[in-house]
């Protein structure tokens, strides 16, 4: 069985509902209905230019495509990461740690998962290795987006309590040990959170595309499976890792307090 | 070699600073708002950057860990925090029942949450944390601005005790210069952008 395809007519009935709200918010005064026009022509423009790029990828196996397809991809959510901090690093320590984390997290995993479990032959079949690297790269981004921020903020507002632990004679990592504590938390929330709920309360993407396109469900739903797992361990990864970086950079050689390493 | 020696001490824009003081002495340091006595304190305690000389017992701050140095050159800041729930949590060795009186304070204090102490308790409490640590340097920011007279008195008395007893060294920022004539062995004045003069007793 194969997916009944959707004509671009289908998408013109599709987007319907969502203008007649943005109708509805602008009659409302809500001041909404730019941004959703805004959001639906980027989702528009943003997956047809996927899907013609991801169509030319696959025609053309080649592992310099996926490469530079996972490179475009790791940019992208470094850049995302740096834009949703409240408080940046000066000196671009901000992307360069988002693109350390990300990339030391969502790659290992990713390749892990392609080698070691999907066996696929070569390892880096862009049907198999895209897909997987942006789901693993998305939800490792939003760790280490919320992990950061959260830290840097926090840094930020309880600058008397870290200086004041200082002068009694704590090292950095013990003045700093809740902040981090609660930073690694909160990048961790979304997907433990995704993990208690997922099948009952949320179908998940991927597994509802599988089914739709004529898979078995246990297929999908082991695909799933590998899937949540590996988003677990590459968000995590990459949160510990780059709260722990960051951490190290808002402190000197002296243990002192760097505030002024991080600007509005 | 006296216990603390301060050379030509350049810090965010303000000094050169010299110094020296031994076991057991006070310098009471005054001056206008502004005129970096905070960040003299600060910068003796390696909280913030500087150039020059620190010495303490001849040795210099980056012989060793910025966290041991803090040990032993206590800043004790204006403003205490606290960030555990309760007051207990804070000390790591509970302060003596007879230093708790001396200062006033209720001798279940260390069970009380945090929320519960005024301003002025905060202040001695912290002063009973710092000294926990048994520094031999002592780095007071207007310590008692919280307390009334009776209780400023107490405050006074134990540090002059530990300067007699643990021949502490201290260096006391106050604006009130009554309380430096009481406390300070030697004094200090400091103008603004930091120009440092030994004042008259």
């Amino acid at each position: 069985m194969n997916v009944i395809a959707l004509s671009w007519t289908d998408i013109l009935l599709a987007v319907l509902p969502l203008a007649a709200l943005a109708l509805v918010f602008a009659r409302q005064r809500l001041g909404m209905s730019r941004t959703i026009a805004i959001g639906a022509a980027r989702t528009f423009v943003q997956l047809a230019l996927v899907g013609f790029v991801l169509k030319g990828v696959f025609q053309n196996a080649h592992p310099v495509w996926t490469v530079c397809f996972s490179m475009v991809m790791l940019a992208t959510g470094s850049w995302e990461v740096s834009r949703r901090q409240h408080r940046r690093f000066a000196a671009g320590w901000t992307i360069g740690l988002a693109v350390l984390g990300l990339f030391t997290a969502g790659f290992t995993v990713t390749v892990y998962a392609l080698v070691a479990l999907v066996g696929v032959e070569p390892w880096w079949t862009p049907q198999y290795a895209i897909p997987l690297l942006g789901m693993i790269l998305g939800n490792t981004m939003t760790g280490i987006a919320l992990g950061m921020d959260t830290l840097t903020q926090n840094a930020w507002k309880q600058r008397a309590v870290i200086e004041n632990r200082l002068a009694l004679g704590e090292p950095a990592s013990a003045a700093i040990a809740e902040l981090k504590r609660d930073s690694v938390r909160t990048a961790m929330t979304p997907i433990i959170n995704a993990l208690a709920v997922c099948g009952v309360v949320s179908l998940p993407g991927m597994m509802t595309g599988q089914i739709l396109s004529g898979s078995d469900p246990l297929a999908a739903v082991r695909y799933q499976m590998m899937i949540m797992y590996l988003i677990g361990a590459g968000a995590g990864f990459g949160s510990l890792l780059t709260i722990q970086l960051c951490a190290n950079r808002l402190f000197d050689g002296r243990e002192r307090l760097r505030l002024d390493r991080l600007s509005e | 070699m006296s216990r603390l020696d301060v050379q030509n001490l350049r810090y965010g824009g303000f000094g050169p600073v010299s110094f020296s003081a031994g076991p057991g002495e006070r310098l009471g340091v005054t001056g206008p708002s502004g005129c970096g006595k905070t960040r003299l304190l600060r910068a003796l305690a390696d909280m913030d950057e500087w150039q020059g000389e620190i010495l303490l017992e001849g040795q210099a701050p980056g012989a060793m860990r910025a966290s041991q140095w803090r040990r032993q050159v206590a800043y004790l800041p204006a403003e205490s925090q606290w960030w555990f729930d309760t007051v207990g949590a804070h000390f790591g060795t509970s302060p003596e029942a007879e230093a708790l009186r001396v200062l006033g304070l209720d001798p279940e204090v260390l069970a009380w949450p945090v929320a519960r102490l005024s301003s002025g308790e905060k202040q001695r409490l912290a002063l009973l944390r710092t000294l926990a640590n048994r520094p031999s340097v002592l780095l007071l920011d207007e310590p008692t601005a919280h307390l009334d007279a009776e209780r400023e008195r107490a405050f006074e008395a134990v540090i002059l005790g530990c300067c007699e007893k643990d021949r502490l060294t201290a260096v006391w920022v106050a604006h009130d210069p009554d309380q430096l004539r009481r406390v300070a062995t030697r004094g200090y004045r400091m103008a603004a952008g930091g120009v440092w003069q030994e004042a008259s007793a």
